[in-house]
């Protein structure tokens, strides 16, 4: 039995205390938003954010949440998709397959909120979550558009 | 990528499906009727099909339905661009609507072939999806002509608001869709496709269609379909390929917390299915499994290694090409130049890993999958839980990730469908864990090659011996393709035929062999599958060649390349636009490429830097496609830029090692992939000549390793040869 804040509403769940918060998201809550990709924090595809921070959701076992955890996924962190991560991802079509892209998001949504105006090298530092449709450059483009930075010329 | 039939999966099924596909216009008539099937889902909606393609509501809407699948690469968009062009709709008001292959089967295989591999997606279907677009514009203004009596020559049509101009009349598609459909379509003879130049809508940067819901966690994947009463599955077959399961001892498990039931999968496999997928996957991980790794369990990367090796000396071959006598003129050149070249197995690590929910009942069979032949899928539902094609469905979902793993071979829906048989009419999702899923793949082939070369006294190459020795890929999943001992498979990019895998350089003594050494590592498809390892081998060596000669690496390229103006024509753009001879920063050095597959030329340029330490930094490449035809160029420079990720990925990091018959690296620790601090900034040059279709998905990763590891040959004055670059000392 835990209680978690998920999107700013508590939520009790019967789950054992060694499960992965990721799982308690996608099959106990039902938000399915936040990804399965490698389960050994690799890959980031899981990313969500606690208390402002960007955390990899396979690798922390619920019991080790509080209560008063503010737990933000994919799902919450807008309504209506208006977040300037969100919005500057779909001006310059940055998915392909989708998959990774919550984990992008919520990574690059944390970057901002720590680095307004985030360099290449504070990109490459922070953007760390895998990619296999190879997305990188535009992801890279879009931080800076949503930064503010302009959009850095594309070919 | 074309021929993507499995040895394991359904092969009475699979045939009907063969057979459907070489009966022209025949196909399957199974009087299979859905009960919510896109005719009726339309008519709800008030629309009018107008064919199969297109479906017209009154508020103008246009449903256009696709049937190959989405995976990332944009050809949902695409395809969807080519119908609206010709249908001289409002792109503003375009949606799509993915057929099963359910339906496919009950109207006939109406929609035509839906497997999605060999970045055949658009090329493969552009002509009869553009003929329907027309056909249906043809349809709406004779409907508008007969309802105002003036001849239909006198209308004209534009977003999808037909005017008369003689009368100052107009109407909208949606208002005549109704009478339009109960039209006859027009003979195929009378429809006139565009002019590509005169294209509107294709050929446009257009935004994709399917980006909103991958930006706020809605998109439904097969791994997060939910249904009512779902049990979750977790599995692991024997990690020694040929392997058996021997035992495993449930009471080790009892009382878990939702764990339903232990399944034995085949005589491999064992699967908990549990309440959840987490429990399911530690009551696995708790579960003692005894395997018996049978004749393999000795089998490694360096028992591999000398089984290619001896294959490079072998005398039997089992596929050439030759003109002129490449061993007596290499034999007696001034000058000769030998290299042997390795790549190893790889993973396609697609970021879903493979899943599959069944739910199947006596009567009833569905599955949720991801999967790039959803034929192929239902075909493996069918005959692995014996409920017959036509009670079967396959639901279309998009997919985290292809790259030729979800094709023709369906093992885990047929997994699924073994673990869900035990649960009827409960639905199962069976999901493979990352460690699984790199255990189990069906990896690009392996493979070794000896190259010589002779070059005259004027460093012309007069003599070129390529000799590839490796895993057959028709030998692990079509072994009727390979004729009389010869597999030409392998020799992809290397062939004398024009149209699809051209080598584009003539050499007046020319002999490539294929020897095939097979392992027992299934292998199968992979984005660009072999025409990455021939093209680095080839361009590569092509490379030391000219270094040999003492020649500028683009000029020995375009010598051999007169014969070939398309691919000279790619070569030349992108040396252009990558400012080939221009000078550089200090420590930074250039490399270039070029190849040809999936019917398109391709070509890379690489700047890289080498540092003090050993370190490479890939700061900047350009490559060149003649795709002929762009249908969305801005997704075919997403494709690019992405084919830089997938061939960097595999030539600085990949490998998957064997060790005691089983695979070593299994997650993205040990199986490493580029991330965004690695990715080189990328540029585009198309390079279209617009009189065929060429593929895009694939084509460029082929060129993006020769280029970088000839860049690094410039670097460090050492060719590269042999992958990954993990291994290899630069300095």
């Amino acid at each position: 039995m835990a209680r978690l804040n998920i999107n700013g509403k508590n939520q009790d769940v019967q789950v054992e205390a060694d499960t992965p918060l990721l799982w308690v998201i996608r099959e106990h809550v039902g938000l399915t938003g936040t990804k399965y990709g490698c389960g050994v924090a690799q890959c980031g595809a899981c990313s969500v954010h606690i208390n402002g921070e960007v955390m990899r959701s396979c690798s922390i076992r619920v019991g080790d949440i509080k209560a008063t955890d503010k737990i933000v996924t994919i799902e919450g962190l807008s309504p209506n998709s208006s977040h300037p991560v969100q919005k500057a991802w779909l001006a310059l079509d940055v998915p392909q397959c989708g998959y990774c892209q919550s984990g992008q998001i919520m990574a690059a949504a944390a970057l901002l909120k720590k680095k307004p105006k985030p360099t290449d090298a504070d990109i490459d530092a922070a953007m760390t979550n895998i990619c296999r449709c190879g997305t990188y450059q535009r992801i890279r483009a879009a931080v800076h558009l949503a930064a503010g930075n302009g959009n850095p010329a594309r070919s | 990528m074309t021929k993507m039939i499995s040895r394991k999966a359904g092969k009475l099924s699979r045939r009907a499906f063969v057979v459907g596909t070489a009966a022209a216009g025949g196909g399957l008539a199974l009087g299979f009727h859905l009960p919510f099937g896109l005719d009726e889902a339309a008519a709800q909606n008030g629309g009018a099909e107008l064919n199969a393609w297109a479906v017209i509501r009154p508020n103008d809407t246009v449903v256009i339905r696709i049937a190959r699948s989405e995976m990332g690469q944009g050809t949902l968009t695409g395809l969807a661009q080519l119908v609206a062009e010709e249908l001289e709709c409002d792109w503003k008001k375009v949606s799509v609507e993915r057929i099963t292959p359910g339906q496919n089967l009950a109207r006939k295989r109406v929609w035509g072939d839906m497997s999605t591999g060999g970045s055949r997606g658009i090329r493969s279907s552009e002509d009869y999806v553009r003929r329907a677009g027309a056909a249906a514009r043809m349809m709406l203004l004779q409907a508008a002509a007969n309802q105002w009596k003036v001849p239909v020559a006198e209308l004209t049509v534009a977003d999808g608001i037909i005017t008369h101009a003689g009368s100052r009349r107009t109407t909208s598609y949606g208002k005549v869709a109704a009478a339009a459909a109960q039209l006859q379509a027009p003979d195929q003879k009378a429809i006139t496709l565009k002019d590509p130049k005169n294209w509107k809508i294709a050929g446009k940067p257009m935004k994709r269609l399917d980006t909103a819901d991958k930006l706020n966690g809605s998109k439904v994947y097969a791994i997060d379909v939910k249904l009512p009463g779902m049990l979750c599955a977790a599995i692991k077959d024997c990690p020694v390929y040929g392997g058996k399961l021997k035992s495993y001892d449930e009471s080790k498990i009892a009382g878990r917390p939702g764990v339903k039931k232990v399944v034995r999968v085949k005589d491999t496999a064992v699967a908990v299915v549990a309440d959840t997928w987490w429990r399911a996957k530690s009551a696995l991980e708790a579960l003692p499994i005894e395997w018996d790794a049978g004749e393999n369990a000795s089998v490694s990367s360096a028992t591999i290694a000398a089984h290619l090796k001896e294959g490079l000396d072998a005398s039997v071959t089992n596929g050439d090409r030759k003109n002129g006598d490449a061993i007596a003129a290499i034999a007696s050149a001034a000058k000769k130049v030998e290299a042997v070249y390795s790549t190893p197995f790889l993973a396609h690590a697609c970021m879903e890993p493979m899943n599959a929910t069944v739910r199947i009942s006596a009567d009833k069979a569905e599955v949720w999958v991801p999967s790039q032949n959803y034929e192929a899928s239902l075909a493996s539902l069918s005959e692995t839980s014996g409920v017959p094609l036509a009670n079967c469905e396959a639901h279309r979902v998009d997919l985290g990730g292809g790259f030729g793993r979800r094709g023709g071979t369906q093992d885990y829906v047929q997994q699924a469908a073994i673990i869900g048989k035990e649960f009827p009419g409960v639905p199962v999702k069976m999901i493979w864990s990352r460690e699984e899923d790199m255990a189990h793949d069906f990896y690009r082939p392996i493979s070794q090659c000896a190259m010589s070369a002779g070059l005259d006294e004027q460093g012309n190459l007069i003599g070129l011996h390529v000799r590839s020795s490796g895993q057959s890929i028709n030998a692990w999943l079509n072994p009727t393709a390979i004729r009389g001992g010869k597999d030409t498979r392998q020799l992809q990019g290397w062939y004398e035929e024009p149209g699809d895998a051209q080598l584009g350089y003539t050499v007046p003594n020319l002999l490539i062999e294929y020897v095939m050494r097979n392992t027992h590592v299934p292998v199968g498809p992979w984005r660009g599958v072999n025409t990455n390892q021939n093209a680095y081998y080839m361009e590569a060596f092509i490379e030391e060649c000219a270094r040999a000669a003492g020649k500028d690496s683009v000029e020995f390229r375009r010598a051999l390349l007169k014969n070939h103006p398309k691919h000279l024509a790619v070569l030349n753009a992108v040396a252009e636009k990558g400012d080939w001879g221009k000078p550089l920063p200090q420590g930074v050095h250039r490399g270039i490429a070029q190849f040809m597959g999936y019917g398109s030329y391709v070509a890379a340029t690489a700047e890289v830097s080498v540092s003090p330490q050993g370190k490479l930094k890939v700061h900047r490449m350009v490559l060149g496609i003649d795709c002929g035809h762009t249908v969305n160029p801005d997704q075919i420079a997403a494709q690019i830029e992405g084919s830089v990720v997938y061939g960097l990925s595999a030539a600085l990091y990949g490998e998957c090692p064997v060790e005691n018959g089983r695979m070593t690296s299994l997650n993205f620790d040990t199986y490493q992939v580029l991330r965004i601090d690695e990715m080189p900034k990328v540029e585009t040059v198309l390079v279209p000549s617009y009189d065929f279709w060429g593929g895009v998905g694939e084509p460029t990763i082929c060129v993006v390793t020769p280029a970088v590891m000839n860049a690094i040959f410039a670097a460090t004055g050492k060719p590269v040869r042999s992958l990954p670059l993990k291994h290899v000392k630069l300095v």
